[in-house]
């Protein structure tokens, strides 16, 4: 008697079944089939993401935490299941620890402006690496312009990998903060980073992560990593714009002086004395983004509904597939190539710069972002002034990889 | 091929971009201009030599950056030397409604042919400041010499 083949318990991830999800993904651009290669910009939405805005727009919304009618209290009670979404996306403790932001860049400014700019003194150092987004470089030199911060800047390998090492022998007695990108939105790199923290909190500093790619990309666990603050982004994560958020820690973020003011973050206001409710609404004044909010939950649903092992091996297999194929150019350089990296190809073209190949890559239907993306102290790292990068999401394909081979080649042929 | 990438494309702009003329520093400009692009990274300097009678009695160009900005820049210094800073500026006039896909009529018929290989940027908006860089550090040069910028 033969046994019953068993089924595959890991449910299978196809990415031609979610490509269904994504409408824009069956549009042409110049009578091509859009390749849309540049989701670490900003990525694609899912119709329930977009469906649940909508219907929460059409059925349920009003302002939160104001009225006392029924749809303002349908829309406080999804405004703050959302918060409760984000919390179980990070394994956050509480929810009082998630504050909704505009996106990755505002929460990283929160920390810089609420947490560090009151504890900074001249002199006092700031930890980050040479690859981060300017949205995590930015805001601490506004902290060495107007408070004399010092940055300290943690080099990479030339592989494009970061040492844990490095970051811990930069890490002083003068040391406030160390802010550092999970993941590298150029290089693709992850970063060591519960190492990093457990090496920071040895010195008593705390850590930043900024998440945008991380999130994205990697199972995020807050209290594993012990990280003290997570930024990230919604719009990176198949989500819609004008919504990030901010992990803090409870005890940190209760230590904080208010970021914006306005309504929403106060208990009381009289003509002559203040007092600031507690976080997270401390860092949410005005109204927020509601509708956002439930985009937001739903596409943290969306790609929790996935397997999200699986989801990571496609993304891997697709930047393999690609990075395999790039590399037999001999006109190609490719940049960051860390053991540990997520779904982002970045490479420089000989001879021909990064703007005229994405032209002609756009004309081939092929998406792809050209230029320094927000990074260009990692630019000069590397010695370019501008780098091609491809990244892969969930609903890429090795036959877009291909189209996308087959136009790099037809840009040569053009510039070459 | 592409129809558009074709005229983008070029072998005129491409030979430009390959051998950019008037390439390096000029020792007796009397004026200079540096441009720059903060979205692209691509960086123009500019030296002209004007001369007593206000015309441009030499020119040169330092830059890095794509096909199309090295192109332009080349291109705008052979067309502009031993011209008067009169002319430069309404040359610069009609190459500003070229990039934008309009009527170039104002200027001489020899100086619309040679600026028409630049035309088929109009169909490629994200470019056009590519294109345009030159001529707006030109300008600033010609007018007091700060960063010109276009984003």
């Amino acid at each position: 008697m033969t046994a019953q083949p068993k089924l595959n318990p890991v449910a299978a991830f196809d990415p031609l079944v979610a490509r269904a999800d994504f409408p824009i993904l069956s549009r042409e651009v110049y009578g091509k089939p859009l390749v849309y290669l540049d989701s670490a910009a900003s990525a694609q939405k899912p119709k329930q993401v977009l469906d649940a805005m909508e219907t929460f727009a059409t059925s349920e919304y009003a302002n939160v935490h104001r009225g006392v009618h029924y749809l303002s209290a349908a829309a406080t009670e999804r405004y703050e299941a959302a918060r409760e979404t984000v919390r179980r996306f990070l394994n956050a403790a509480h929810a009082d620890e998630i504050v909704f932001t505009k996106g990755g860049t505002e929460a990283i400014n929160l920390v810089s402006y609420s947490y560090l700019t009151p504890r900074i003194q001249l002199g006092d150092e700031i930890v980050l690496s040479v690859m981060e987004h300017h949205s995590n470089i930015v805001p601490w030199h506004f902290l060495r312009e107007r408070h004399g911060a010092v940055l300290k800047w943690v080099d990479v390998n030339d592989d494009g990998s970061l040492d844990t090492e490095a970051v811990d022998a930069a890490i002083g007695p003068k040391t406030k903060l160390v802010a550092i990108s999970h993941m590298s939105n150029v290089l693709g790199t992850i970063s060591p980073l519960k190492e990093i923290v457990a090496r920071a909190h040895a010195k008593g500093v705390p850590v930043l992560a900024d998440g945008c790619q991380g999130a994205v990309h990697l199972t995020v666990d807050v209290r594993d990593l012990d990280v003290d603050f997570y930024a990230f982004t919604a719009h990176k994560l198949y989500g819609p714009t004008g919504i990030g958020a901010l992990y803090g820690k409870r005890a940190l973020l209760k230590s904080m002086r208010p970021f914006n003011g306005g309504g929403e973050m106060i208990r009381e206001v009289g003509r002559e004395a203040i007092s600031y409710a507690d976080p997270p609404a401390r860092f949410e004044a005005g109204t927020p983004p509601i509708i956002e909010a439930v985009g937001l939950a739903a596409a943290i649903d969306y790609v929790g509904g996935l397997d999200r092992a699986a989801v990571v091996a496609h993304e891997n297999d697709l930047l393999a597939y690609a990075t395999e194929q790039v590399k037999e150019l001999n006109w190609v350089r490719a940049i960051g190539e860390a053991r540990d990296k997520g779904s982002i190809l970045s490479f420089e073209t000989n001879g021909m710069h990064a703007h005229d190949v994405a032209t002609i890559l756009d004309r081939e239907g092929v998406a792809v972002r050209a230029g320094h993306h927000c990074a260009q102290v990692l630019m000069q790292r590397f010695g370019a002034t501008s780098t091609t990068r491809a990244s892969f999401a969930l609903y890429n394909t090795r036959d877009e990889v291909d189209t996308f081979i087959a136009a790099l080649k037809k840009a040569r042929s053009i510039l070459g | 091929m592409d129809q558009g990438l074709r005229e983008l494309y070029q072998e005129v702009i491409l030979d430009h971009s390959r051998h950019p003329r008037h390439f390096g520093a000029l020792e007796d400009a009397t004026h200079t201009g540096e441009g720059y692009n903060p979205l692209c990274g691509d960086r123009v300097k500019i030296y002209l030599a004007v001369d007593a009678d206000n015309r441009i009695a030499d020119i040169a160009f330092e830059g890095k950056g794509c096909a199309i900005s090295q192109a332009s820049a080349s291109l705008m210094t052979d067309m502009l030397v031993g011209r008067t800073v009169e002319e430069a500026e309404k040359l610069m006039g009609g190459f500003l409604h070229l990039v934008k896909g309009e009527s170039t009529n104002g200027l001489a018929e020899e100086d619309r042919e040679r600026l028409e290989v630049m035309g088929g940027i109009s169909e490629f908006p994200m470019r056009v400041k590519c294109a345009t860089l030159a001529w707006h550090t030109m300008k600033s040069a010609l007018e007091g010499g700060d960063t010109a910028k276009t984003e």
